[in-house]
């Protein structure tokens, strides 16, 4: 660790501007007349969710999960499920989301786990299309179609998700919290146990640790995280479908982390920022704006170490290093 | 029983197309050391290839020549543009930059052959029902699928216990280090390998055409459920990935066929009405997760690592 010193007065800033921007948007969009803005970085904030939890065990834990959008969708057809069955209570939605994800995370980190390697990025993939097959199976919840919400979660009166506003600060608080508990995590024993695994897991196992339960601790933290950013999406599009969880969108997650900066918890919230915009501004030039975001996404992987965080916010030498996931032979 | 033997087929005729797409990841993986998503993008593109000359100029056989060449051409381009710089890169970087290709690639046919999906019929000469068991006549095309299918597999066999550039291959696997110290070109190698993927994978996809529709995205459940057939087998096996993938292919016909009539003895029917679909649907990844949770290394685990 060089320079903790420097990296935490990094981390500070990115953290201020990102807050101080965010807190702002709803109040500068009304100013500007433009409503739109305010779903817009509520979607952002929700996919930041999603991108920092799977930073946590990407960045930190050196695990490619390639099924991340399952828990997204487990999240959100949680919600949907519940308020179909006429329970609007907000509390067990989230509750139950969170849950739910936790426990599939479970079982799958359980098997994949067992792997490690291009094995475990297959794997997950494998698993995260069997949930999205799971989905569009579900026949009594509009299957394919998917399942119209009638209502927001409901947290009572002081809390009513209803107004677009309230909606924004609510996910903002859950970003939030999830940035501030990755931040504990990551400097907790727990975390510097999971860096060493990424570092070397051999050694970790040498010198005793039960790596295995490390490593499927921090993957149903992970999903639990990802179940939550599922149901604030649910109340964000107040729909849900078999779509929400397609392979391509865990995808896209990875590629906000690596977009944003592996391995930083803050930057995978500029990740989800840039690739959403981007998606948003390429989508109104083109209709077949994907052929144009694929190229770039490839230059992104082949040409950028570190990300946006690194580029705006660290030197150099202090650049997360690339590791190679390759056995050695 | 006569409803079983036919299902069985279905498996068959959908395996030996897994083993297509399986064997050409596995090589690719086996020699390169590099996971590519975009294995399913050059499947469409066979598939696409083959139905437009196949509609243009009424030949099958033309067609599916011109899918081949088409798809071998794209899979070098994106061999010496994209991989070359990948195979030094970890696994992320190389899933990502090749969910890169999928974006590109599923845009390139939708601008080029719109975003209708593209019809494709059964070639005349194969337009025509065997009866195998007395009272079952069975689609000729898809005996002809099963037929190619096991003569690929065989030839691939051949061609790797048997050649000199089989030899390579399988040196590369083994060390690729010392295969370029003792003066072979590994470069010209990778591309060869990459090409012969390409080419296994469009087989897949121009055989798949009059099955499957011929839309953008076609390749992608094929590509995952190609991964399960690896994982099964084990990562670098081709004999791994031909019996996992026929287990997978007649697991899910079996399974999608007999499910729910199973089910309903013991749930009642409308339970199983809504129970066997999705049960069916999941079946061949929880078959994965027993096979992990025995094997973690798959059926056929590579030597030596």
């Amino acid at each position: 660790m060089t320079g903790p010193l420097m990296i935490e007065g990094a981390r500070r800033i990115a953290i201020l501007v990102v807050l101080g921007g965010l807190a702002l948007v709803p109040a500068a969009a009304m100013a500007a007349d433009a409503p739109f803005y305010v779903g817009l970085v509520s979607r952002i904030m929700v996919f930041s969710i999603a991108a920092v939890s799977v930073d946590l065990i990407l960045g930190y834990g050196g695990l490619v999960s390639f099924g991340h959008a399952a828990y997204l969708g487990i999240g959100a057809y949680a919600v949907g499920i519940l308020s179909y069955h006429g329970i609007d209570n907000g509390f067990v939605h989230f509750t139950v989301a969170v849950s739910a994800a936790a426990g599939v995370a479970l079982v799958i980190g359980f098997v994949s786990l067992r792997t490690s390697g291009v094995y475990f990025i297959m794997i997950t993939l494998a698993f995260g299309q069997m949930v999205y097959f799971l989905g569009v199976s579900l026949n009594q919840y509009g299957g394919d179609d998917g399942l119209n919400i009638a209502r927001h979660s409901a947290f009572g009166t002081a809390l009513d998700l209803d107004q677009p506003v309230v909606l924004y600060y609510f996910v903002l608080a859950w970003l939030l919290l999830f940035l501030w508990l990755g931040g504990r995590i990551v400097r907790s024993r727990f975390g510097v146990l999971l860096q060493g695994v990424r570092s070397n897991e051999r050694r970790m196992i040498a010198l005793g640790f039960p790596t295995f339960r490390y490593k499927l601790t921090a993957f149903v933290i992970a999903g639990a995280a990802c179940g939550v950013a599922g149901a604030l999406f649910a109340n964000l599009t107040l729909f849900v479908s078999p779509s929400i969880m397609h392979w391509t969108r865990s995808g896209e997650i990875l590629m906000m982390v690596i977009l944003g900066g592996i391995g930083s918890l803050i930057g995978p919230v500029f990740g989800a920022a840039a690739y959403l915009i981007l998606e948003s501004v390429l989508s109104r030039l083109t209709e077949h704006w994907q052929a144009v975001l694929g190229p770039l996404l490839i230059l992104v992987v082949l040409f950028s170490k570190s990300g946006l965080y690194g580029l705006l916010f660290q030197s150099p030498q202090m650049l997360w290093p690339r590791r190679s996931s390759k056995p050695a032979r | 029983m006569i409803h079983l033997v036919e299902q069985v087929l279905n498996g068959t005729q959908f395996g030996v197309m897994l083993f297509l797409m399986a064997a050409g990841l596995t090589l690719i993986f086996g020699i390169m050391n590099v996971i590519n998503l975009a294995h399913g993008s050059l499947y469409m593109v066979g598939a696409y290839v083959a139905a437009a000359s196949f509609a243009a100029t009424g030949s099958f056989l033309l067609g599916l020549a011109a899918a081949l060449a088409a798809a071998i051409v794209v899979g070098v381009a994106i061999e010496i543009v994209v991989f070359r710089t990948l195979y030094t890169r970890d696994h992320l970087d190389q899933v990502l930059a090749t969910f890169g290709l999928i974006l590109f690639f599923n845009e390139m046919v939708r601008i080029l052959w719109g975003s209708t999906a593209l019809y494709m019929r059964v070639p005349d000469f194969l337009n025509g029902r065997v009866e195998l068991l007395p009272g079952s006549p069975y689609p000729t095309y898809r005996l002809a699928i099963i037929a190619v299918g096991l003569a690929v597999a065989l030839l691939l066999y051949l061609l790797i216990a048997r050649t000199r550039i089989g030899m390579l291959i399988r040196a590369g696997a083994a060390n690729r280090v010392m295969l370029g110290a003792l003066g072979v070109n590994v470069t010209v190698l990778y591309t060869l390998v990459f090409a012969l993927g390409t080419a296994l994978a469009a087989l897949a996809g121009v055989m798949a055409g009059p099955i499957f529709t011929v839309e953008s995205g076609m390749g992608e459940n094929v590509l995952i459920l190609a991964f399960v057939v690896i994982v099964i087998g084990g990562i670098g096996s081709i004999r791994g990935a031909f019996v996992a993938a026929l287990i997978v292919g007649i697991v899910d016909a079996v399974g999608r066929a007999y499910l729910r009539p199973f089910l309903s003895v013991f749930l009642g029917n409308a339970a199983a009405a809504n129970a066997g679909p999705a049960l069916a649907s999941m079946l061949i990844y929880i078959l994965m997760a027993a096979v992990l949770f025995v094997k973690p290394q798959g059926l056929f685990p590579p030597r030596g690592r």
